[in-house]
């Protein structure tokens, strides 16, 4: 029996749920009581006046808020093949977002030589497998073992590699995305709700709903097959699979294909919502506040999050932007990201980080 | 057969601890200062003091600065570029609010500035581990970087929204400007690099550097032995971007002349000093000075160079060849020495040692 009084009083603040709500309220309180106090001042531009906007415009709202989910689907995309990866070997992949550029562009490459829309992109599978079997052989195999930070420079080396080599292939201009070619819709929906006109574009409905197919498939393949098992136990802990013999250059070859695919898919589909060009380079560093946000770890999380950081990043644009000069969108995503990290250093999915001495 | 520690006998412990216990590298680094100081200015053109000297020196500085935060502390920052423009704006709106201050003491004030910005975006590193971290600095990258083009304040308000860098003299003799030499500003960037490396030697080999070590093997560990995490890790941040913000105002005031700061200092830099401070070496200060020299004389190497061993190029195509060229050259690095350019400086001195006859 130990001693009642040894032990310790139960904290209040020990659940994050719990700190994470008692501050949100104190920080609303603490705002709306301001906003009393001066009434056309500052504060209420910051904190009553976008509500007061989204409830009298309800269809910008949903027009702001549809923009933000497909912006979203397009940062989870990226931030899926980074997850997969992330799990499978423990790289951090910093070329993600350049192997979506280098797969659009030679689609768009492939077709401009010639060859039919469908077997450009089977031509672009097998480089996109070529560009995995080469990775894994010169990059990943002779770095076995070394320290995080060393893979991730490596990966670093590569999308040095693939700008030089995809800008002297194809070029530096930007091209135009084979969309019609492809079966893939254009033009817009017009919905008439709630008062107004939401257009909504033909193309980011597909574009959310391959994503959502190609987000059950990879669930189902990693859930149900022999290499989806094997992918996971190489997650779990590398030494365990290898002395069950899975062959982990296998399975690095398998992975870095399926983020081939998945960057594939990516580009094609951010292609047809601009050019495809190496400024979309810069666009995949949004998929990073998405990864902290959801956690390298979990393909959920990086659905939810890249949602989350979608919505918020066009929602803080459209309505906080203008107070502080605009042009907020290039950083907002990172402080909403951080602002969850504050409470779950994990991501909101992440594994737990356990730490032992 | 030269370089020898036999007959080197120690007599107090502090010609024990000395940083270069050896009389041959005590040498050695007299004759590279030497060198620096007084073989350059004679032999370089203008065009290689500016084109390669200067900028060697502004990215040693920044390595340095990155190296203790990284490589020293374990923290991986991706906002090195950030914090250097805070220092080349901290620097511009203090000369043109006090124009007759020396020049060269607010350089070197203008990296206080850049301390306070760095602490204030290094208090999340107490949360947050590894590349969650990395992530986390990018905010301060991407924010600050904002900053620079949405405050005019910032640039006082001038049209072209760039820094200026008006006329400075120090005893005379113009420093920052149009008319100030490439070896003035040559001889400003030595002095300043070869003071603060000292200091940084002297910070990482006392007290200080060495509870940042212990945080970066393993900081549980570390705060069981009663280093406080909270201020070790903040003066981690503080000195690496005092450093960085030093390097990022002689860059503007003393390599580019003025310019549009926002867009020198965008993420690419950041990403280029931190492979200067991988290829370098973690961990390292002698490592920084070559890892800048690496990557820094790299594309200057491959424009010249290439066409002089019969390679012809023309200009955009040599461009990407550069690029996939640097891209190859860092994963060759990588497999070869992993532990970068100074551990093979270190491999190269313990074979001096024993060559010609190491049995």
């Amino acid at each position: 029996m130990t001693d009642i009084a040894a032990r310790p009083a139960p904290r209040l603040f020990a659940n994050p749920w719990i700190k994470a709500a008692l501050i949100t309220a104190a920080i609303v309180l603490a705002a709306i009581v301001g906003a009393r106090l001066d009434g056309s001042g500052t504060l209420y531009k910051i904190v009553i006046d976008p509500f007061q906007q989204m409830v009298s415009a309800p269809d910008l709202l949903a027009q702001t808020i549809w923009e933000g989910l497909v912006s979203g689907v397009l940062y989870a995309l990226i931030a899926l093949g980074f997850v997969l990866i992330f799990k499978a070997s423990g790289v951090f992949n910093f070329a993600q977002g350049i192997m979506v550029v280098f797969s659009a562009l030679t689609l768009v490459g492939l077709y401009e030589m010639g060859v039919p829309a469908f077997l450009a992109v089977i031509l672009t599978l097998g480089v996109m497998f070529l560009l995995a079997v080469t990775i894994e052989r010169v990059v990943l195999r002779p770095l076995v073992n070394q320290p995080d930070i060393i893979l991730f420079m490596a990966t670093f080396g590569i999308t040095y590699f693939l700008i030089g080599f995809g800008e002297s292939v194809f070029g530096g201009n930007p091209k135009r995305m084979i969309t019609e070619q492809l079966y893939l819709p254009s033009g817009s929906i017009d919905l008439k709700i709630l008062g107004g006109l939401v257009s909504l574009q033909k193309i980011d409905i597909a574009a959310a709903i391959i994503a959502s197919i190609m987000i059950a498939a990879l669930g189902l393949f990693f859930q149900y097959t022999r290499i989806g098992r094997a992918l996971r136990a190489v997650a779990d802990s590398h030494k365990a699979a290898l002395s069950v013999g899975i062959s982990l250059n296998q399975i690095w070859v398998i992975v870095w294909f399926t983020a081939g695919i998945v960057a594939l898919i990516t580009g094609i589909m951010w292609g047809a919502r601009s050019d495809v060009s190496f400024a979309l380079e810069i666009v995949a560093l949004k998929a990073l506040p998405v990864l902290i946000l959801g956690g390298f770890t979990s393909i959920p999380g990086a659905i939810i999050g890249g949602l989350i950081i979608g919505i918020g990043e066009k929602m803080g644009e459209f309505y906080w932007g203008p107070l502080i000069g605009g042009g907020i969108e290039s950083w907002l995503a990172y402080f909403i990201a951080l602002g969850f990290l504050l409470f779950r250093p994990q991501g909101l999915f992440g594994d737990k980080i356990i730490e032992r001495i | 057969m030269f370089y020898r520690e036999a007959g080197q006998y120690k007599s107090t412990y502090s010609a024990d601890m000395a940083v270069f216990p050896l009389k041959q590298d005590r040498i050695g680094i007299a004759v590279i200062l030497l060198l620096a100081f007084v073989g350059v200015p004679l032999i370089g053109n203008d065009f290689f003091t500016t084109t390669v000297m200067i900028p060697f020196l502004v990215f040693s500085l920044a390595a340095i600065g990155l190296n203790i935060l990284t490589g020293y502390t374990g923290l991986i920052s991706l906002g090195t570029a950030a914090f250097m423009g805070v220092g080349a704006y901290a620097c511009y709106k203090m000369t043109t609010l006090f124009p007759g201050v020396n020049i060269i003491v607010l350089i070197l004030l203008s990296g206080l500035f850049s301390a306070a910005i760095g602490v204030l975006f290094g208090l999340p590193s107490l949360r947050i581990k590894g590349f969650y971290l990395a992530v986390a600095t990018l905010a301060a990258q991407f924010f600050l970087q904002w900053a620079f083009v949405r405050v005019p304040w910032l640039f006082n308000y001038n049209a072209s929204g760039a820094i200026e860098v008006p006329l400075r003299t120090v005893f005379g003799v113009p420093v920052t400007g149009a008319t100030a030499t490439p070896e003035t500003r040559y001889f400003v960037c030595l002095c300043l690099v070869v003071v603060l490396t000292w200091f940084a030697s002297n910070i990482v080999h006392g007290r200080l550097g060495r509870s940042w070590m212990a945080v970066r093997d393993m900081d549980i560990a570390a705060e069981l032995m009663g280093i406080k995490l909270l201020n070790a890790k903040l003066t981690a941040f503080a000195v690496s971007s005092f450093f960085c913000g030093v390097a990022g105002a002689m860059m503007i005031f003393l390599w580019y002349g003025g310019g549009e700061a926002a867009d020198v200092f965008n993420i690419r830099l950041s990403f280029n000093i931190l492979f200067m401070v991988i290829i370098g070496g973690l961990g390292s200060l002698i490592g920084s000075f070559f890892g800048a020299a690496f990557i820094a004389s790299l594309p200057t190497i491959l424009k010249f160079g290439l066409p002089a061993i019969g390679i012809p190029l023309a200009g955009a195509t040599a461009e990407h060849v550069t690029f996939m060229l640097v891209g190859a050259l860092i994963i060759v690095f990588l497999i070869v020495e992993p532990h970068g350019l100074a551990r093979l400086w270190q491999i190269g001195k313990q074979k001096l040692r024993t060559w010609p006859f190491p049995y």
